[in-house]
């Protein structure tokens, strides 16, 4: 528990996992009328900050005493996102997870993520979910400009640019139809923290097992490309 | 809904519509916003009898100037036609009651003190005062601090995103900053969003709190007798508002945490003790500092994690930027401490130059 000015706590946890654990705990307690006055939930990548609290000392002394429940997976229908994967960084990710352009684009569809938390721009969703062999490094060489609907890898993370920005992400597909952030839209964001999230190639999902396999149907392969 | 607006004649370094922000969102990655200097904001608001969340103009610097027209698409100035003139001197057919008439509408400018004229002649600063339909409303560069706030009975009407109408320079959000030629409505000073209770207004009942007429004049029907539109009629006057001036010497108390274990003791000492000032490249993101650089006791970054208004976060060249409204939501660079909210709005009226000292205080 740590402090965060006079009316914050950014509670510290030991892994992503603890920490979307112990989120969803404090939203649990919030609609349960038990953490009154508390105007921000902000969830980090290991840690929940939590500001507007009239007494934040006293909630850092209970919050020890707190039973957190574990992360139920599968919970909540996922979020299904189609994808064209033909971004530019597509053969460097391929490279680096040692598979060819069509398994990226298969592995990546076939994986459950999860919003972590969001950050960067309104409607940026931090993704969580691939195992750790697939994680990479930024760009070395940031792009100035990234277009919208941009599917990127960075760290463990995904992520699809709500709008055109500068971005560091290696970019492996365009979302074909999502709208990731608009303000006429109740809620306006399509992804909050704890969503569950599919991508979905464009062209219809492949019916492919875990890991990679060869027998990627050509028109899949093609599609959009 | 009203047709009255305004129309931007001198847009000013950066003038944007501010309210009390979108709070609540942070966790959508969507900043918090509104007016930088809020006890001003809100003093507006108080004045003209709006609600405190009802829309102002924050302007930066040199201020802006704003033609007011009857309505918000009328082309015309109303200035050297028939019908300006009708309007200006109030023969016009008064259709609204109140802080509005058909003659014109009240305004106030708190914050940064600085010059107001009304069609080039002297208006107060810090006093409501009628800005009559088809006039220029200027406040001046601002003469101490650097930003003003410019309101209007009814506020300035655009589309709330989030429940806010804030423009917000990080992500986007709100209203466009101002520009020549820009026009916005000004709301409706009966309606519900001006936080008057709309079926008062229906029953005559129209100035609920906290201002009442003073001058026993009957009001009937909504329709107001021509001798109430004086400023003197319609409320007292406060003689001066209250505003603290920026202090030549900005102390910001500053509480500890949540990663002040990623500094040096030397650091923390040097942030009590250190001479910064107000550099030249702040805006309503943060606020840079220039001084001695807070050494690390470690190197890195964190994890990304969400990051309280207010935050003192330490970049890797070592020199801590405070952040304020439309600052990032999670951040990877370490936040030192965190200044209380009610010391911001004097750290944003600091001009560039201006020496901080911090002051640790406890949580």
């Amino acid at each position: 528990m740590l402090p965060a000015g006079r009316h914050g706590l950014l509670v510290e946890l030991p892994g992503a996992e603890a920490a979307e654990a112990f989120h969803a705990e404090v939203l649990r307690r919030r609609a349960a009328g038990l953490l009154p006055g508390v105007t921000e939930i902000v969830p980090g990548a290991r840690t929940v900050l939590l500001d507007g609290l009239a007494r934040p000392r006293r909630l850092a002394a209970e919050l020890a005493e707190w039973e957190i429940p574990p992360l139920r997976r599968g919970g909540g229908e996922a979020v299904e996102i189609t994808v064209r994967y033909d971004g530019p960084d597509l053969a460097d990710v391929a490279a680096l997870w040692g598979v060819t352009r069509e398994e990226v684009g298969r592995l990546h569809s076939a994986t459950s993520f999860r919003v972590a938390f969001c950050g960067f721009a309104p409607g940026f969703g931090y993704l969580t979910g691939l195992p750790e062999r697939y994680h990479v490094p930024r760009r070395s060489d940031p792009r100035t400009r990234v277009p919208a609907g941009s599917v990127g890898l960075a760290g463990p993370y995904t992520g699809v640019y709500p709008r055109s920005s500068p971005g560091g992400w290696q970019l492996i597909g365009t979302a074909v139809d999502a709208v990731l952030w608009d303000v006429e839209r109740e809620p306006a964001a399509l992804l909050a923290p704890g969503t569950p999230v599919r991508f979905v190639p464009e062209g219809g999902r492949a019916d492919v097992p875990e890991g990679p396999s060869e027998d990627v149907p050509e028109d899949v392969r093609e599609e959009g490309a | 809904m009203s047709g009255a607006g305004l129309r931007v004649v001198r847009a000013g370094v950066l003038t944007t519509v501010q309210d009390l922000g979108r709070p609540g969102h942070a966790h959508l990655g969507v900043p918090r916003s509104g007016a930088l200097d809020e006890p001003a904001h809100r003093l507006a608001n108080r004045l003209l009898g709006n609600a405190e969340r009802a829309a102002t103009l924050e302007t930066t610097v040199d201020g802006c100037a704003v033609r007011l027209t009857r309505d918000a698409g009328d082309e015309r100035d109303g200035g050297d036609d028939a019908e300006g003139a009708a309007r200006r001197t109030g023969t016009g057919v008064g259709t609204r009651t109140g802080t509005r008439t058909g003659t014109g509408t009240e305004a106030v400018v708190t914050g940064a003190p600085c010059a107001v004229t009304v069609d080039g002649r002297p208006a107060p600063w810090g006093v409501p005062f009628r800005v009559p339909w088809g006039a220029v409303l200027e406040a001046g560069p601002a003469e101490r601090g650097l930003r003003s706030y410019v309101a209007f009975a009814g506020g300035v009407d655009a589309e709330p995103v989030l429940g806010s109408r804030a423009t917000d320079l990080l992500s986007g959000l709100g209203p466009e900053p101002l520009r020549e030629g820009t026009r916005l409505r000004l709301g409706d000073p009966h309606g519900c969003d001006s936080g008057r209770d709309r079926d008062a207004v229906r029953k005559g009942n129209r100035r609920p709190e906290p201002y009442r007429r003073t001058d026993g004049t009957p009001e009937r029907n909504g329709h107001r007798p021509p001798e109430h539109g004086r400023t003197a009629g319609l409320r007292p006057a406060p003689d001066a508002a209250p505003w603290a001036a920026p202090p030549r010497e900005l102390l910001l108390p500053v509480v500890h945490g949540p990663r002040a274990d990623w500094f040096t003791d030397g650091a923390l000492r040097t942030l009590a003790t250190g001479a910064y000032r107000v550099s030249a490249d702040g805006n309503r993101i943060g606020l840079r500092l220039e001084g001695p650089v807070l050494e690390r006791s470690r190197d890195g970054e964190l994890p990304s994690e969400g990051i309280a208004l207010g935050a003192l976060q330490v970049p890797p060249e070592g020199r801590p930027v405070l952040f304020l409204a439309d600052h990032p939501v999670t951040g990877g660079y370490p936040v030192i401490g965190v200044v209380p909210q009610e010391a911001l709005a004097a750290a944003a009226q600091a001009v560039p130059g201006t020496p901080v000292r911090f002051m640790p205080v406890s949580g």
